[in-house]
């Protein structure tokens, strides 16, 4: 089949804010040929139910991830420092709330 | 619209035995059946066996193939809907059909497939999609009958996929989930419209019924004595109920919803059974099934032909914005430092920049 457009139009992440004062969160991906684009199509596939008030869209090519077979030596470690949770520390019940 | 019918090998109707473990390396395999015995999902970047990846390319491929091509029934009777109150939702749902068989597609490609691949597959008739697409909707109440029999097979089958063990496809289902309600109800609501209507209208109605009925019953896929690939798709945590067990909620489900519409089923057989606790149901035509399966159901030729001409006709489109957005590429490829800052401080206030 001879559609070179379907080939060459990048992918992008879709990223949107459900509500005023919320993170924006990544919510799928996209084929479009530039980011006007993009936008224009995330609005279509992504927000036909006011699921959004702002959408951003990021080159998925831009984006680095975090390997799977890093993640021990990434995020293991935290599990063993458990005084940098509140609840390491033991407070006199007559303090109260703290 | 959905169906785990069309789940079936690319030469359906063939029975090969499920693909056993994968031996290509041990340690990934045991580490992959803990996180599955877990309940725990697989994302894109984990270690995969082979026969898992191919499995799931094969069923959401075809499940997007599904929602598209499903838009071809239905949009035929935007043009013709009854008012202009009726033409707008049809248009929602068609629209809807559009954007589920977007998010299903792009959760196929996290699994390395391609966008190109999986529509080459489907315009060459290598991949399947759900067969109920290949009958034709004679009627307006055919476009209630999809949204109340076709619309509610589907539900009945896609809320188990969003615990499925990819992540990917389960999220697309929950988002499909969540919109599919919508269409099963405005169907069922434009049914109950046209049983106050006329002898004519509610004509129309039980024959559109007597029409899909049996159709949709075999959406849920061939009885469990006779589905290869389901103890290995339930193995996987892809498939959570079978397609018999399905079928009968399924059933269960709308022979109240009938009777308050006012309709027959078309199977004398069909009644209830004290002991069981469910309906029973008379015998399912599976050689038809698999016939239209195989390409020889009424709409086969039609529905594909169309597709194709559709994906032709736009292609100029597609070529258009392209050569546009390289021709303005160099001209402004980002915004200028403030305008990055104020779209990312995560302390940000600013407003409306974003969106515009």
């Amino acid at each position: 089949m001879n559609t070179p457009a379907l080939r060459d139009w990048p992918l992008w992440e879709v990223f949107v804010r459900s509500k005023q004062g919320l993170e924006h969160k990544h919510c799928g991906s996209l084929h479009a040929a530039d980011a006007q684009q993009a936008l224009q199509m995330a609005r279509d596939v992504y927000t036909r139910r006011q699921e959004g008030v702002s959408i951003w869209v990021v080159p998925s090519a831009n984006i680095t991830a975090s390997a799977p077979d890093d993640k021990d030596s990434l995020f293991e470690p935290a599990a063993d420092k458990i005084y940098r949770h509140p609840t390491f520390y033991e407070i006199p019940d007559e303090v109260g709330h703290m | 619209m959905y169906t785990q019918s069309f789940n079936v090998q690319e030469a359906s109707g063939q029975k090969k035995a499920p693909t056993a473990a994968s031996l290509e390396n041990p340690e990934f395999q045991a580490r992959f059946d803990r996180k599955i015995d877990a309940d725990g999902k697989i994302e894109p970047q984990d270690w995969m066996p082979e026969a898992y990846r191919r499995a799931l390319v094969r069923q959401i491929s075809q499940h997007a193939h599904s929602e598209i091509v499903g838009m071809l029934p239905e949009g035929n009777w935007i043009s013709r809907a009854p008012s202009l109150k009726r033409k707008a939702i049809l248009i929602a749902k068609v629209q809807d059909e559009g954007g589920h068989g977007l998010y299903l597609y792009s959760a196929a490609e996290t699994l390395g497939t391609s966008r190109e691949q999986m529509l080459a597959d489907l315009h060459s008739g290598k991949a399947k999609y759900s067969s109920i697409f290949n009958y034709p909707t004679l009627n307006w109440a055919d476009v209630g009958v999809i949204g109340w029999l076709v619309d509610g097979a589907a539900i009945m089958n896609q809320i188990p996929l969003c615990r499925c063990s990819f992540g990917p496809y389960a999220r697309a289902m929950i988002r499909v989930c969540k919109e599919e309600s919508f269409h099963q109800r405005q169907g069922y609501e434009a049914l109950l419209v046209m049983m106050q209507g006329t002898d004519g209208q509610k004509a129309m109605v039980q024959d559109a019924t007597d029409r899909w009925w049996w159709k949709c019953l075999a959406m849920f896929g061939p009885p469990d004595t006779d589905s290869p690939h389901s103890a290995q798709a339930m193995r996987w945590g892809i498939k959570r109920i079978s397609n018999d067990d399905l079928r009968q909620k399924f059933i269960d489900a709308t022979v109240p919803q009938a009777r308050v519409l006012g309709v027959t089923l078309p199977d004398p057989e069909l009644k209830w059974n004290e002991e069981r606790q469910h309906h029973d149901y008379g015998q399912i035509d599976w050689d038809e099934f698999w016939s239209t399966v195989n390409g020889n159901g009424p709409c086969n030729k039609e529905r594909l032909a169309t597709r194709v001409k559709a994906h032709h006709e736009g292609q100029w489109v597609r070529d258009a914005a392209l050569a546009y957005a390289r021709k303005h590429q160099n001209v402004n490829l980002c915004g200028t430092d403030q305008e990055l800052r104020s779209n990312f401080a995560l302390s940000s206030t600013h407003s409306g920049k974003e969106a515009a």
